[in-house]
């Protein structure tokens, strides 16, 4: 909110010798934060107040032009030495007005420089000046014709008043107050120990007609009632009678709006606009002719129509508030008023309505019509509601002397009666949350300077404060200690270092997620963050099957962007975009991964939490309604992997991903977690059906050995490649990062093992089998087959070191080499032995999947 | 030493004559330092040192002596093989030295080649920062506490202390869940929904103070979304770490007290932290922090200072907000406000790197280039 200072300084006479910048660091330290300091006027001279003393048209010019002889002191007539003359574009005016005019060496806003030139065959000698060009509005209809009463030769600029500093001021959504001039000053005056003039009591009307009783009911005021005291708790009707039309808005008035940055648009809306910037309180005015019956505040009607003043039809809901009159609605309480009310041209009577809306039902109004205006910002923010009485007082004042019209003796005025708030808190109650001991005389003394009213109990120590009516933020004890200690400076709160406290650090879930993280990093992936937010056509692209549980993705009521309005219910797609725009940009080489949350509809789909209220703990089973309403959302790995995984250099060729990377690092997450990975062929989609791997993760408590199905790895389908457009053979990996952990929580500390010192014996075997023989099973019949031999320790590890397929091995054949490592943990194993054990496990090949041992 | 005895034996054995087996040793040495490499060297040791070597074989004439001549001639032969043994040794040493260098020379490398084989990973700097983060906080005693993104408007509003029509919650600022249709109320106001995008991480704190014994220490980092635009500096995805604190007799000097120590650990001692009143509806009194500029330090707002990105030349930086908790908020979560109180602190990590890392533009943290994240690593 704009605010220029002098009008602050008016309420509160702050030192002219405190610099702006000083007076914005206290509003600042007091919650007002000033977020610019503009210097306006005070590039502009050169400018003086003249008199027209002649005008010649001049017709030869396509457009109206006009030389005026001009005077800036008196006696300088026509006949006389001193007039000179001016051309000018303008036709508003006639011999005899007042204007503003630039003479040459004058400077106007922006730094333009006035000359004396030749123009339209006439030596020009300054410009008579627009209000535009003056910075005050954006009024280019003609030029500033200033009343006769302005001074001849004085300097414009201080005649206007146009010298000021804007402060431009960010109101936090609790204080409504300081949304106005009245407002701010208060805490200006308070930051600077300068007494405050209220500017709600200041210049009051008290015999303009009102008789001196501002709350006097006149039966010549149109009547108005509440229908809904939940709607309004106040409105007040006050008329002015004989307004002349087209009366104009006084200078002083238009520089002050302008420095607010609101538009002057005619004299009864910029009365109304003038105050509601000074009180707070929005006014507004009807034609009064054009009212019929009386005036009621009620809500709208099912069906009811009303059209507002920026000539949209609304239809009303029956939350709304309306103001009506015997024809129906005629105006968005606080919001906005009707177009067949607004006042005109040929307006004479000014019907003036202030009143006290319900914040609640005006921001929903507001927020229902996507109207917000200075009116609704304000009664959303918390109104004065003993202002409407002072400030429709104020306004007919106004309207009656600046436009000629009569007040209207006496009001009409409904409200009900609401109790100011009173909050009782311990005396010391500050003190306990800032850490300070302020006591209470100065406890006491800050919230009567915020015009709270305070009585103590000695016996309770109990203070107990009521809050001014323009104050309705201050609730709570909270409420109040914040106040004092805002007044007594949040900077004088002391720095306590902390006391350590024994937490327990991060537990094993979090920790392995950093681990995973910082392992796939060191295995060459870099983590993304894609934003989780994914296109209907996404499931479809993946190749998901219809009933796949990852079609049920949860939609946004307002996506960011409609293209991708459902949230993820896996990793990939968002993985496959990232890959896209990386390979986009020349970094074809890529292998990402992302640890992120999934959403997944629970089964039976969801429900909507209940409201619960908030002035008590829920209990156990509204906290699981509130569970139940929200999508399941476990922690995810993913990662992708396309072009070349070791890249061709001096030491030899590259070689690109393929499908046993991914797979790899499935493995990888495993041991990082400390978890037995398991992988079986299985088809699953969005994956290659003959090259997925469903990964397994298998925790073992003691002699309970569990497992879990955790996600799949491999090479993606050929049709999703196509389909997100990615590079050929991309391979990916998802795997359910909760379940993973899970399973590592659920396994015991890891057990060190027995290091033996005795030689190792190894022996080789190759077998063959059917091709279609997984190599893991035929790993796990070796090592079946070993545990069964001698003690059943003897087999300390298998690797397979080759695969062969050909003529050798027969068609629809595979040979597998595989190193066998023996070793005893107390002796030098003999041959015998080792060929026993080996003899064994091939055995166990043989008879669990067919295995052949390979001779020769 | 006796002279030869030519009464018992009047033979004289020339090869152990002194001046012979001087001239054999000279001889044996000299052929020994003339090898020139490991194989002449061979020669020459098979030559003046093996079976039939001069001095081998005076050696063996040494048994031909009258008895009382042996000894003599027996130390003068020792002493020649010992002295040939002695050059033989050194000259192996010098040659062997000398063909070692020679074999390293030819096996050198260009040790500047690039091994960049495997192509660099890197953890995400936004991951890495809330880690780091996190970890300030973890040091002081807090517990890391998460939440679910998608949460429902209670946690993230209502027992926040939103009123039910605070401005937050329209759908220009929030991510709502669009309803099951079968409840759908036809008004088209999706706030009706009741689950949204969490706006930021505090309703954590509600969860904590729900579900965590007193007194509570925990922080909460993590993924929050707003319906912002994105541009240079607001992005609809973003990332906050919030600290709790519900404990017995807190006051704001507590709070100030955690958050100089959070500044002191995130970027160095010495900097002053400044501390002004603002308005949050879940702590009451609240407050914003800004810390000193830790790059210019101030000199910036000084006449003739360089002018300073980092701060813009304000001197300050503004890091995170803050306050009391509302005794609202714990009366919601079922915590007696009259025995305890809170505090809460939170703050932007993608703000932090751009204060402390220098990134200027905040899409590089959401779209997955791999040079951003590259060039932060594996720590930070």
């Amino acid at each position: 909110m704009k605010l220029p200072l002098s009008w602050l300084r008016e309420y509160a006479p702050v030192e002219s010798s405190v610099e702006v910048a000083e007076i914005a660091q206290r509003l600042t330290a007091l919650k007002l934060e000033v977020e610019s300091v503009e210097l306006v006027g005070h590039d502009i001279s050169g400018v003086v107040i003249a008199r027209v003393l002649s005008i010649e048209e001049l017709t030869e010019f396509k457009k109206p032009i006009r030389y005026c002889r001009m005077a800036t002191e008196d006696g300088h007539e026509l006949g006389h030495e001193g007039n000179f003359g001016v051309v000018c574009g303008a036709t508003n005016f006639a011999v005899g007005d007042k204007v503003a005019l630039a003479t040459p060496g004058a400077v106007l806003p922006g730094g333009f420089e006035i000359g004396a030139r030749k123009t339209y065959g006439k030596l020009s000698e300054g410009m008579i000046c627009a209000a535009d060009e003056l910075g005050i509005g954006d009024d280019h209809s003609g030029i500033l014709v200033l009343p006769a009463a302005a001074p001849l030769g004085a300097d414009f600029v201080a005649y206007a008043s146009l010298r000021d500093e804007v402060l431009d001021i960010a109101v936090t959504p609790d204080r409504g107050d300081c949304v106005s001039v009245r407002g701010v000053a208060r805490e200006l005056a308070i930051a600077y120990a300068v007494p405050f003039t209220d500017p709600a009591d200041a210049g009051l009307p008290a015999h303009a007609g009102l008789g001196g009783d501002l709350g006097w009911v006149s039966s010549d005021v149109r009547a108005a009632t509440i229908a809904d005291p939940t709607a309004c708790d106040r409105i007040v009707l006050r008329s002015v009678r004989g307004f002349q039309t087209g009366a104009a808005t006084p200078l002083w008035m238009q520089v002050r709006l302008n420095r607010c940055g609101v538009r002057t648009v005619s004299l009864a809306v910029d009365v109304t606009n003038y105050l509601m910037l000074e009180l707070g309180q929005p006014l507004h005015a009807f034609d009064n002719a054009k009212v019929t019956g009386t005036i009621e505040v009620r809500r709208g009607h099912p069906g009811e129509r009303l059209e507002t003043l920026d000539h949209v039809t609304r239809t009303l809901d029956p939350e709304d508030i309306v103001i009506a009159d015997d024809s129906g609605a005629i105006s968005l309480a606080g919001t906005m008023g009707g177009l067949s009310t607004e006042i005109s041209d040929s307006t004479t009577d000014v019907l003036i309505e202030a009143a006290h809306f319900s914040p609640v039902g005006t921001a929903k109004m507001s927020r229902r019509h996507r109207l917000h205006s200075e009116a609704s910002y304000r009664f959303e923010r918390g109104v004065d509601r003993e202002l409407p009485l002072r400030a429709s007082a104020k306004a007919v004042a106004m309207l009656a002397s600046l436009g000629s019209g009569t007040i209207v003796p006496g009001c009409q005025h409904a409200y009900v009666e609401v109790p100011p708030t009173r909050v009782s808190m311990a005396e010391d109650y500050p003190d306990r949350v800032a850490g300070v001991i302020y006591g209470l005389d100065t406890v006491t003394w800050r919230l009567r300077q915020l015009g709270c009213a305070t009585e103590h109990d000695r016996a309770t120590r109990v203070l107990t404060a009521t809050a001014p009516s323009w104050r309705s933020d201050l609730n709570d004890p909270a409420d109040l200690a914040e106040e004092v200690i805002r007044l007594e400076g949040y900077e004088n709160v002391p720095v306590r270092r902390p006391r350590a406290f024994a937490g327990r650090g991060l537990t094993t879930r979090q920790r392995l997620r950093r681990a995973v993280g910082r392992g796939l990093a060191g295995a060459g992936y870099v983590e993304v963050l894609a934003a989780p937010f994914v296109s209907a056509a996404d499931a479809d692209a993946l190749q998901l099957p219809p009933e796949d549980p990852r079609r049920q993705a949860l939609a946004l009521a307002n996506p960011l962007s409609d293209d991708e309005p459902l949230l993820r219910t896996t990793l990939l797609p968002g993985l496959f975009r990232v890959l896209n725009r990386n390979v986009g940009r020349g970094f074809a080489d890529a292998a990402l991964f992302e640890l992120g949350l999934v959403y997944l509809t629970r089964p039976g789909g969801r429900a909507v939490p209940p409201r619960l209220r908030v002035d008590r703990a829920p209990d156990f089973e509204e906290l699981a309604a509130l569970e139940a309403a929200l999508p399941d959302q476990p922690l995810h790995v993913g990662l992708v992997l396309a072009g070349d995984r070791e890249l061709p250099g001096w030491w030899g060729p590259g070689r690109h991903e393929c499908w046993a990377d991914a797979i790899e690092a499935a493995r990888q997450i495993g041991e990082i977690c400390q978890v037995k990975v398991d992988v079986r062929a299985e088809a699953q989609a969005p994956w290659h059906p003959g090259r997925c791997a469903a990964v397994f993760v298998q925790a073992s408590d003691g002699s309970q050995q569990t497992e879990w199905l955790a996600g799949y790895a491999g090479e993606l389908h050929p049709r999703v490649i196509q389909a997100f457009g990615l590079p050929a053979r991309t391979s990916a990996l998802e795997l359910d990062m909760s379940t993973v952990l899970a399973a590592a929580e659920r396994s015991g500390p890891v057990q060190a093992p027995v290091l033996s010192s005795y030689p190792l014996a190894t022996q080789d075997v190759a077998l063959i089998v059917d091709r279609a023989v997984p190599a893991a099973d035929v790993e796990a019949a070796l090592r079946a087959g070993a545990a069964a031999a001698g003690d059943g320790t003897l087999l300390e590890d298998v690797r397979l070191f080759d695969v062969y397929t050909g003529e050798q091995v027969g068609p629809g054949r595979k040979s597998l080499a595989y190193t066998l490592r023996f070793r005893a943990p107390d002796r030098t194993l003999t041959a015998a032995e080792v060929a026993e054990v080996r003899d064994a496990a091939v055995a166990a090949a043989s008879e669990r999947v067919g295995a052949e041992l390979r001779t020769g | 030493m006796s002279g030869p005895s030519s009464n018992y034996d009047p033979v004289e054995v020339t090869p152990l004559s002194p001046d012979e087996v001087t001239r054999m040793r000279d001889e044996a040495i000299a052929a020994i330092n003339a090898a020139a490499d490991l194989g002449q060297l061979k020669a020459a040791r098979i030559a003046h040192a093996g079976d039939r070597a001069p001095l081998t074989l005076a050696n063996s004439e040494i048994g031909a002596l009258p008895p009382q001549a042996r000894a003599e001639a027996g130390k003068r032969v020792g002493a020649a093989r010992g002295a040939v043994r002695q050059a033989l040794a050194d000259r192996t040493t010098e040659l062997e030295a000398e063909r070692d260098q020679q074999v390293l020379l030819t096996e050198t490398v260009d040790v500047t080649l690039p091994w960049d084989r495997r192509p660099a990973g890197a953890r995400h700097p936004v991951t890495m920062a809330a880690d780091r983060l996190s970890d300030v906080f973890v040091a002081m005693g807090y517990e890391v506490a998460e939440g679910p993104e998608v949460e429902a408007e209670w946690y993230n509003f209502d027992a926040l202390n939103f009123p039910p029509d605070h401005p937050a919650r329209e759908s220009q600022d929030t991510l709502f869940v669009a309803g099951p249709k079968e409840a759908g109320d036809g008004s088209g106001d999706p706030g009706h929904s009741g689950v949204v995008l969490r706006t930021h991480t505090s309703p954590v704190q509600i969860r904590a103070m729900l579900s965590r014994p007193l007194p509570l220490y925990v922080v909460s980092p993590g993924r929050c979304f707003r319906a912002d635009a994105l541009d240079a500096t607001h992005s609809p995805v973003f990332h906050q770490i919030e600290c709790l604190a519900v404990d017995e007799g807190l006051t704001m000097a507590d709070l100030r007290g955690v958050i100089q120590a959070f500044v002191d650990a995130m970027f160095g001692e010495g900097l002053r932290t400044r501390f002004r009143p603002d308005y949050f509806p879940f702590t009451e009194p609240s407050g914003d922090v800004s810390m000193e500029c830790h790059v210019c330090r101030g000199a910036s707002t000084r006449a003739g200072g360089e002018p300073c990105r980092v701060c813009r030349s304000q001197g300050w930086i503004e890091i995170a907000g803050c306050g009391m908790v509302n005794p609202r908020v714990l009366i919601a979560c079922g915590i007696d406000p009259g025995r305890y109180t809170g505090f809460a602190f939170g703050l932007g990590i993608e703000r932090t790197l751009m204060i402390g890392h220098g990134v200027t533009d905040i899409r590089d943290t959401t779209e997955g280039d791999v040079r951003f994240s590259r060039a932060f690593g594996t720590e930070i």
